[in-house]
Order: C-alpha cells, then sequence, then structure tokens
C-alpha cells in the first residue's frame, strides 16, 4: 500500500466514515440547537442590559459594566468549568447542554452589550435632545430615533464577534455534551481511526465556513455605506 | 456558601498547585501571542500580493481557519495525528493549532491595518529610494499597527484566554491544574480561586479596550 492509500485509509476511511456518519448528523443538530440558543438568549440579554444602562442610574450601570467586564475577562471554558463542575457543590446540578448555553450566553451577554451601548453612545447628544422636543417619549425616540442608527452600525462588529462566541459550542465536549466534536472523539475511541474526526470537521465547516464569508460580505458592505 | 465555594482551608492547601499553573499560563501566553502575531503578519503581507493565485487560496485559508472551532483544531493534531505516526505532545499541538488559528485573526486585523494607509504613502517612500521591504517596515507597518490597536489588543486578550483550552489536552495550565486541585479536594474553591486570577490579571485589559472600543465607534 502506498504512502497516499494509507493516509487515505486513516482519514478518509469510508467505511469508518460511513458507520459514524448518523451520529455526527446528530451532533451537528445538537451544535445547532446550542448554537441558536446561544445566539438568540445572549444577544437578547445584552441589548436588554445595553438598554437599562441607558436610564443612566449610577449603581445600576456600575453592576452592569462589572458584569460585562468579568464575562469578557472569564475564559468560556472556565465558565463553563465552574457551572458544570462548581455549582454542583451548591445543590444544582446543570446539565453539559445547560452550562454550554448558559456560558456561552453569558459571554455574547457581555460583549453585545458593549458593543451596543457603543453603538448607542454614538449617537450625538443632538439627536436625543431634538428627538424629545418634537414630543417624542424617551422610550419612542429610543426605539425609533437612536436604536435604528445604533444597530447598523453594530452589525459587523457583532456578526463576527457571534460567530466567534458561537464557536466555543465545541467547548461543550469538555463536559460531555453530545454535539459534533463530542460526537466525533467517542467515534474515535470506539474505531480507533480518525476518519469521525475528519468528517467532524467538515460538519464544522459547514456550519461555520458560510457564517464567516457573510461576516466578511457584511463588513466590507458597511463599510461602503459610510 | 463561603465554605463551599471561597473555603480558605483549601485555598491553603491548593495555591501551590494553582499558582503553578498560572506560571503555566503566562509561559504559554508569552510563547503563543508572539507566535499567532507572526502567523498574522505573513499572511497580511502576503495579502498584499496582486496576483489571484495568492490572493484567493490565501482568503480561503483565512476563512478556513476562522471558521475552525480551536478546540476541533487542537484536537484533531492531539487525537488525530497519532493516527499517522505523528504524535507532537500537548504544546506542540497548542502551539500549531494557535499559530493558524490566532495568526487568521492577527491577519485579518493587520491587513485592515495596511489597507488604511494610503497608496500615496507607499509611493512617496519608494521615490526616496527606500525598498519594497525597507517600506512595509518602517513606513507602513508602524502607522498600520497603530490604526488597528484596539482590535489587535481585543485578540490578545483572546488569545491569553484561548490558553485555557491546554487544560483539554494536559498542559499544566491554570484551568488544568484547578480542576486537578478539585477533584483532589472534592471541593469548587480551586476552580473560583481560578476564575478570579484570570478575572484580576485580565480586568485591566478589558477597561483599556471597553474606553478605546467607545472612543472609535463614537468618530465613526
Amino acid at each position: 500500500m502506498s504512502n497516499w492509500d494509507r493516509f487515505v485509509e486513516t482519514f478518509f476511511n469510508a467505511k469508518v466514515m460511513a458507520k459514524y456518519l448518523p451520529d455526527i448528523a446528530h451532533g451537528m443538530v445538537v451544535t445547532l440547537e446550542l448554537a441558536a440558543l446561544v445566539i438568540v438568549s445572549g444577544i437578547a440579554a445584552g441589548l436588554a442590559l445595553a438598554l437599562l444602562r441607558s436610564l443612566g442610574l449610577r449603581p445600576l450601570n456600575l453592576l452592569i459594566v462589572f458584569i460585562v467586564d468579568l464575562f469578557r475577562a472569564l475564559p468560556p471554558l472556565v465558565v463553563i468549568v465552574f457551572i458544570y463542575f462548581g455549582l454542583p457543590a451548591a445543590g444544582l446540578s446543570p446539565s453539559g447542554f445547560v452550562s454550554t448555553w448558559l456560558s456561552l450566553a453569558l459571554v455574547l451577554m457581555a460583549f453585545s452589550e458593549e458593543i451596543f451601548w457603543a453603538g448607542i453612545t454614538s449617537i450625538a447628544r443632538g439627536q436625543w435632545e431634538a428627538a424629545r422636543s418634537t414630543g417624542l417619549s424617551y422610550g419612542q425616540t429610543l426605539m425609533n430615533v437612536v436604536l435604528p442608527q445604533a444597530i447598523r452600525l453594530t452589525i459587523p462588529p457583532l456578526t463576527n464577534r457571534t460567530i466567534a462566541i458561537t464557536k466555543g459550542t465545541a467547548l461543550g465536549t469538555v463536559v460531555a455534551v453530545s454535539e459534533i466534536l463530542g460526537m466525533a472523539s467517542s467515534a474515535v475511541s470506539n474505531s480507533y481511526n480518525p476518519s469521525p474526526l475528519t468528517l467532524g470537521a467538515g460538519a464544522y465547516l459547514i456550519i461555520f465556513f458560510p457564517m464567516v464569508v457573510f461576516g466578511r460580505w457584511l463588513e466590507t458592505r458597511m463599510r461602503w455605506k459610510r | 456558601m463561603l465554605q463551599t465555594f471561597f473555603n480558605l482551608e483549601i485555598i491553603g492547601a491548593a495555591w501551590k498547585i494553582i499558582l503553578a499553573g498560572l506560571g503555566n499560563t503566562v509561559l504559554l501566553s508569552i510563547v503563543v501571542v508572539p507566535l499567532g502575531f507572526a502567523g498574522g503578519l505573513i499572511l497580511s503581507l502576503l495579502a498584499g500580493v496582486r496576483n489571484p493565485w495568492v490572493r484567493w487560496p490565501l482568503m480561503a485559508w483565512v476563512d478556513f481557519f476562522r471558521a475552525f472551532p480551536p478546540l476541533v483544531l487542537l484536537i484533531f493534531l492531539f487525537a488525530g495525528l497519532p493516527f499517522a505516526g505523528l504524535e507532537l505532545g500537548g504544546f506542540a499541538c497548542v502551539c500549531i493549532a494557535f499559530f493558524l488559528n490566532t495568526g487568521a485573526y492577527y491577519g485579518e486585523i493587520l491587513r485592515a491595518g495596511i489597507e488604511s494607509i494610503p497608496a500615496g504613502q507607499i509611493d512617496a517612500a519608494r521615490s526616496t529610494g527606500l525598498g519594497r521591504l525597507q517600506t512595509m517596515l518602517f513606513v507602513v507597518l508602524p502607522q498600520a499597527v497603530r490604526n488597528v490597536l484596539p482590535d489587535l489588543l481585543s485578540n490578545t486578550l483572546e488569545v491569553v484566554k484561548l490558553t485555557s483550552l491546554g487544560s483539554v489536552v494536559a498542559m499544566p495550565e491554570l484551568l488544568f491544574q484547578a480542576r486537578q486541585a478539585q477533584s483532589l479536594t472534592y471541593n469548587p474553591t480551586p476552580i473560583v480561586l481560578a476564575a478570579l486570577i484570570y478575572f484580576v490579571m485580565l480586568w485591566p485589559l478589558v477597561r483599556l479596550l471597553s474606553r478605546l472600543e467607545n472612543r472609535v465607534l463614537a468618530r465613526a
């Protein structure tokens, strides 16, 4: 057998791949579920915090800034490990899936709050005053004048950050979530062949490569507009 | 509650293990950050080449490694390559994975910085007799780096945080040591301590970044 054949036999073993394809497909579903949950709850929480912060209540703002700083400084894996291995000592036992979801959502919340807040503060003070003086309420000004402009400004950095954090769903492997990497790893140890890992890598690319290309497209498009 | 999550006795027993982990995290960061930056520098310099045979594969390379979760890359190197007879060990795997993954991110940032320098400056520098390399090193890069400094710092913060992945391939860094101490003592205090150390170590950088970012967006 030539070197090339041996290489293919090892990393692209059709028999092994066929056998574990359903597992990897199942892992893909779990990864997608986890990703969707993280994105929706993380960004919603981040936006909520940014809106709360715009009320300008000092003690509340200090708390928000602290929480945001905390989850920007902590590595996501440390948060996952703390929730999964640490909280049971306090009588709470979240599953690996919930731990990963919660951790990544908190991290995305922190980053998106920063980005939304920067967007909100970038809208000139005069616009607030002008809108308010035409008779719009605080809420109306925020919803109809400030946010539409702020959100447009925040979309490119938010997209890139969201992709980077969503890739962290692979960290779920460490706490036994049956997402792509977890499924691929156990398939490797069962079949004693790394082909499932190749398959898993392909599955990640199918999910994230279009997202990265979309992010790049969004970035250039928004730059032209300004 | 304090007994469970911040047990002083446990801290007394585990601080040496944790501190050794901190040392390794710092060392790992010192190796891995320049490595990723160097990878990014190579990519960003190549991005200036107009030839489509260089340009498109390069872009695919960058997007490929930006789409690939770093942990998957690390596991592939650590658990996959041995099947091909290539046993690299945790440290080498971390280095290669970071070179490829964080290099792609640094590369994108540096490319944006280099593109922000007007072409006229390059022409001017070349017309004074500077070579291509000299122009790049002494005229373009210093300004490019300054223009994207907040992004570079932000990425560096992410790289330092990412060193915690080393724990998965048994590198004795901060998180790994904390997990060891936790499983020895049956108490989550070591993990809390490690989280605290990460926070204290990285908080100043986070503060600085949040100020820089607000200023950049406000100017836009």
